[in-house]
């Protein structure tokens, strides 16, 4: 079979295909919702070893493909800077803004870095006091904890030559911007393990009920997303939606307490555009008053930006399950990870990269 | 982005007024913030992401896969290619994602 042979437990494997076939007795469409996951299924073809009726469509949780185009126009424009030291971690160098990548910005001279732990950011900015060090604070729930810490340790360190530039994203509005839309499709979750070590599942829990919808919280190693699958048809079979860990090992349904305190001391929520999707209320964070010191859009006057996407690309149906990279005109054609036109085709996360990258140019290689 | 990688920490050092720690992943040393999970000590596996930990990884959860293999195991006892996985090694890592 495809693949199995690769899984770590080819033999749990086997068993989770085995169980989910006897489960499974009508046809089924599962969103995974985190790219890690999307990475994941592509790769090891977690997708084509389910039965035929159980399709898997792939969410919007890649933070790169989502950072609005204005945000990374307002990146270039400030990394171009002489006396701005750029730090950004490694998905964004290639991420297309209307002209240009960050890659390009700094082979014009800027000085762009590649950091690992926003924490980085820190020694870099001691050891420059004369430049300006800003950092792309993007991301989900996961790295939220992790940006805060900077903008907190800046502000009690008393670096003030530090700011970042925030574009974070919350997966719960978008899961509901997802069901709220008529075109809809997905009849079940598999939820975001990472979000929701730092999160818990509390909020899920609210979704699950409203929409009836079940929500399974997976990892990401192949047996856990079949684990993920089997758990969440389940339930479709036997009429439930409700919220199920598959993920134990890593989630709690509290989440981890000093991470969203410190968050939240940090940013507020407030809305976000989503690249491809558009505004969603309440879907993302900003700094708080306290610390708009640290705002690298107040601190750096960029002034009118004109974004311009490429009409072919259809990553906002992609990132929403309503369309799978190959019905792109231009997926590898005209768009390839060497020459992305969208933010899907960048990060290894973005469901057309993954498609891209594990070879799967045509229709007839996916169920559809 | 939401890569999280496990890792099982060797140490503990205060730095720049931090809890730090150095994280083994497989042959990789790696220097993390830990200040998210305070109740993880030495010897404790972890999930790190943009260089902080931020979840300590449960030993007996992590065991509850290979509890659920080996009951499925004798659900195929038709089938014994399958039957001899039973516990590998790093089931508390979880395994290391790519
Ligand atoms: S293949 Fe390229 S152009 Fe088409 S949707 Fe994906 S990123 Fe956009």
């Amino acid at each position: 079979m495809k693949y199995l042979d690769e899984y770590r437990d080819e033999a749990l494997a086997q068993a989770l295909l085995d169980r989910i076939r006897r489960v499974q007795k009508r046809p089924w469409m599962l969103m995974e919702v985190c790219g890690g996951q999307t990475h994941s299924i592509v790769r090891y073809g977690v997708d084509d070893l389910l039965p035929k009726e159980i399709e898997l469509v792939h969410g919007p949780g890649c933070p790169v493909c989502v950072t609005p185009l204005e945000l990374i126009d307002k990146a270039h424009a400030i990394a171009s800077r002489s006396d701005v030291i750029f730090c950004s971690f490694g998905d964004m160098l290639r991420v297309p803004g209307s002209e240009s990548d960050l890659l390009t910005v700094r082979s014009r001279g800027a000085d762009v870095r590649v950091v690992y732990s926003p924490l980085e950011c820190l020694k870099i900015a001691r050891s420059h006091p004369d430049r300006q060090v800003v950092f792309f604070a993007i991301g989900f729930e996961t790295t939220a904890p992790a940006n805060a810490m900077l903008v907190s340790r800046a502000r009690q360190e008393g670096i003030d030559n530090i700011s970042v530039l925030v574009s974070h994203v919350l997966v719960p509005p978008a899961l509901e911007a997802i069901l709220d839309s008529p075109v809809n499709r997905v009849q079940g979750f598999l939820g975001p393990g990472h979000v929701c070590a730092i999160m818990g599942y509390r909020e899920y829990e609210a979704i699950s009920a409203r929409y009836k919808v079940p929500i399974v919280i997976t990892g990401f190693e192949p047996s856990d997303l079949l684990e993920g699958v089997l758990m969440a048809v389940t339930q479709l079979e036997e009429g439930r939606a409700e919220v199920e860990n598959q993920y134990a090992r890593v989630v709690t349904r509290d989440g981890n307490g000093a991470a969203q305190g410190l968050v939240s001391s940090v940013f507020e929520v407030c809305e976000r555009k989503w690249r491809g999707v558009g505004p969603i209320p309440q879907s993302g964070y900003r700094l708080r008053e306290e610390f708009e010191n640290f705002d690298a859009e107040r601190r750096f006057e960029v002034g009118a930006i004109d974004t311009q996407e490429p009409p072919v690309c259809i990553s906002g149906e992609v990132l929403r399950g309503i369309k799978k990279p190959h019905d792109c005109p231009a997926f590898g054609t005209d768009c390839t990870p060497a020459h992305p036109l969208g933010a899907t085709m960048v990060s290894s996360e973005g469901a057309c990269a993954a498609y891209y990258l594990y070879g799967r140019h045509h229709k007839a290689t996916t169920k559809g | 982005m939401c890569l999280g990688i496990p890792g099982q920490v060797v140490s503990l050092e205060e730095a720049g007024g931090l809890r730090m720690g150095k994280v083994r992943f497989g042959q990789i040393l790696r220097e993390a913030c830990l200040e998210y999970v305070p109740e993880v000590g030495e010897g404790d596996y972890v999930i790190v992401h943009a260089g902080f930990a931020i979840s300590r990884v449960n030993e007996e959860e992590a065991a509850r896969t290979y509890q659920l293999l080996e009951e499925m195991g004798q659900l195929q006892e038709l089938d014994p290619d399958d039957a001899e996985v039973g516990g590998s090694e790093d089931t508390s890592a979880g395994g290391e994602p790519h």
